[in-house]
């Protein structure tokens, strides 16, 4: 892990999400005419560092992983800049496009879902090359067996199917596809959800390695904020298409500062029955509204322990409260 | 306390094409009335079809519980007809699963699905059982209770579900409440809502649960006392404070240490346990965590180790005494 303690101005950026917006059209009637929108990412902000591990956690349906695929220009976002390095990625197209696209990589939850079961593994792991004009057929081999090793699966395993292989091999894998262009960027959607604890933790490890020893960057979207906790270096908290609380990990875990922060750490259950004993949980009320008709004001007033009047009305600003502390709350206004 | 329930010897097995799958391999445990019991282990180490087999939920054909008893209120639960089966389920024993929206029936009102077995097995009249559906409805924290009785499973959250089926298994003021996984489809801030409410109810009530799940951080503010599985096979039994504090399995020394905590300040790395649970159709002939476990030694390869008690509450299966061995 790197060492980004502090904000990031000073730093390499490698990427920048600038007001992404990413808005579902509700369509209706015979003509499919537009009666709505599913905010599902609503004017977000933030920053990725070189290098870093940046978490971006949430809730089902908070839009994080709209998030990743929105900046991999996966979906076309509604509104807002994404600039990956020096490049506009929202303006982007075609050919242009798919040369960025050399630079950045996902890896996906559902190992099963996300491999092709009339691939070999040789053919999955070789595919990004094939799609890139990257080597011959004879170097490519050589490399998918060479990525194979990196990710801890016998490389004469080439020529088998997906479904020979476990979870946690077939997450392998998706990591190997992931690898073979040699990406700078990679965005990892609840990468270790689908897998048995003991696994989890394989692949964890697994991904730390690389990190170090390929200098990659990573999203690291998950709901499990142990694990994201774990892994990251700086965390964003996500509900209801917006980022409402961004800052390092021990800060964050220290002196969480928005009621939804606080309320999610509390509800981490933690494995140790004697701290469980003791502690004190903040039981939110109620479910997440629909994103299709988020509430006026802050999306979180409908659910907030501490809401206000101001907080019905207006959606607060999200902005630095100190050294890289980002907050969208009120409360400390 | 008196003892509730006394499983002994309990042998399940799914019979297919590709072999016979040694799904539960003799498991032996009791519980006390009042008492929750946590079981965990990974996919496939039998937790679920231990806890199914007790009750005859076990599809057969392919399965069969081969060998076992299965003591509760004074009768062998796996030697009564179906008719008396029937009345225990539901009834004596009630069962909340992970997936709240295929438990239910998409047909059916919520009212009509909790009330059916308040007319079943109480014998309540159509209005009484309405009445009663309102009320367990308010008591699992549902707004507006008896205005959403003719609410259809769909008009409800995952959270909102998993209340209902609390709701339909408290019904009948069960002894014993069966819980397979009840959290693991819902979000972590849900999941706290409703083991809070398990927890007050099992104050109110006081039933006794079996709370199943891969998650040790679930049950750690919960569980009385822990069982730990692999391969169809309990490893280790104990208090829960004392798993936690002083695991005795290598594979509970390895789940726990493959656990990232959200309360690490310095990320360690953590310390997974390499390779994979063995294939149950194929099982080694010693002991089952062999091929994975840091503290093997030669014997383990031949000889399964069984159930032995090491302290107060405390039974583990193992040859070696991981406290005296580095690894």
């Amino acid at each position: 892990m790197s060492e980004t303690t502090t904000m990031t101005n000073q730093q390499d950026v490698l990427v920048r999400v600038e007001g992404l917006k990413m808005w579902f059209p509700i369509t209706s009637g015979l003509f499919q005419r537009t009666v709505g929108h599913i905010k599902a990412v609503d004017d977000v902000n933030f920053q990725v560092v070189r290098g870093e591990t940046l978490g971006l956690v949430g809730e089902s349906g908070c839009g994080k992983s709209t998030t990743g695929r929105a900046i991999l220009q996966l979906y076309r976002p509604t509104a807002g800049h994404i600039f990956f390095g020096d490049e506009e990625l929202t303006t982007m197209k075609g050919d242009a496009l798919r040369k960025q696209r050399r630079r950045m990589q996902m890896i996906f939850q559902d190992p099963y879902a996300s491999l092709n079961p009339r691939m070999t593994v040789g053919a999955i792991v070789g595919e990004p090359l094939e799609v890139h004009g990257i080597g011959n057929k004879k170097e490519n081999r050589e490399r998918v067996q060479e990525l194979l090793r990196i990710v801890g699966l016998n490389p004469y395993f080439v020529n088998r199917y997906p479904h020979e292989f476990s979870g946690g091999q077939r997450q392998r894998i998706g990591v190997a596809r992931a690898l073979a262009v040699n990406p700078e960027f990679i965005v990892l959607d609840e990468p270790i959800s689908a897998l048995d604890v003991s696994i989890q933790a394989q692949v964890i490890n697994l991904l730390e390695d690389l990190q170090s020893e390929f200098g990659l960057t990573y999203l690291f979207i998950a709901h499990d904020l142990s694990v994201v906790r774990h892994i990251s270096d700086r965390i964003a908290v996500m509900y209801l298409g917006k980022i409402v609380e961004l800052t390092d990990r021990n800060e964050l875990y220290a002196n969480p500062m928005h009621p939804y922060t606080v309320a999610l750490l509390s509800a981490v259950p933690i494995p140790d029955p004697v701290i469980e004993e003791q502690r004190r949980r903040v039981i939110l009320e109620g479910d997440v509204p629909s994103p299709a008709n988020p509430p006026q004001g802050c999306n979180f007033s409908t659910r907030c322990p501490r809401v206000m009047d101001i907080c019905r009305e207006r959606d607060p600003e999200f902005k630095d409260h100190g050294s890289g502390h980002f907050v969208a709350c009120y409360l400390y206004d | 306390m008196g003892t509730l329930l006394e499983v002994k010897g309990l042998h399940t097995q799914f019979f297919t094409q590709d072999g016979v799958v040694n799904a539960v391999n003799g498991i032996s445990y009791t519980l006390d009335e009042g008492e929750t019991l946590g079981i965990v282990g990974e996919s496939g180490c039998g937790k679920s079809v231990g806890v199914m087999s007790l009750i005859r939920l076990i599809p057969m054909p392919p399965g069969r519980v081969v060998a076992g008893e299965v003591w509760f209120e004074g009768r062998d639960l796996l030697k009564l007809d179906d008719d008396e089966i029937r009345q225990v389920r539901g009834n004596r024993i009630a069962m909340i699963f992970q997936d709240p929206m295929t438990s239910l029936n998409p047909l059916l009102t919520i009212g009509r699905q909790i009330t059916e077995a308040l007319e079943l097995h109480l014998g309540m009249d159509k209005q009484q059982a309405r009445a009663r559906s309102a009320e367990l409805l308010a008591l699992v924290g549902i707004p507006g209770a008896e205005g959403r009785l003719d609410d259809y499973p769909h008009q409800f959250s995952g959270g909102m579900r998993q209340r209902v089926m609390i709701a339909m298994g408290l019904s009948c003021n069960p002894q014993l409440l069966i819980a397979d996984e009840p959290t693991t489809a819902l979000d972590v801030t849900i999941q706290a809502q409703i083991v809070e409410l398990v927890k007050k109810l099992r104050d109110e009530i006081g039933m006794a649960i079996i709370w199943i799940t891969h998650d040790l951080g679930v049950v750690a503010g919960l569980a009385d006392r822990m069982i730990v599985m692999y391969a169809g096979f309990i490893v280790e039994e104990s208090a829960v404070k004392e798993l936690y504090s002083n695991p005795r399995h290598p594979y509970t020394l390895g789940l726990l240490g493959s656990l990232p905590r959200l309360d690490e300040e310095r990320p360690t790395r953590l310390r997974s346990i390499e390779g994979l649970p063995p294939d149950l159709i194929d099982l080694p002939p010693g002991c089952p965590f062999y091929a994975r476990c840091a503290y093997r030694i030669e014997r383990c390869q031949r000889e399964n180790p069984p159930l032995e008690t090491i302290g107060p509450h405390h039974r583990v299966a193992c040859w070696v005494d991981v406290n005296g061995v580095v690894a």
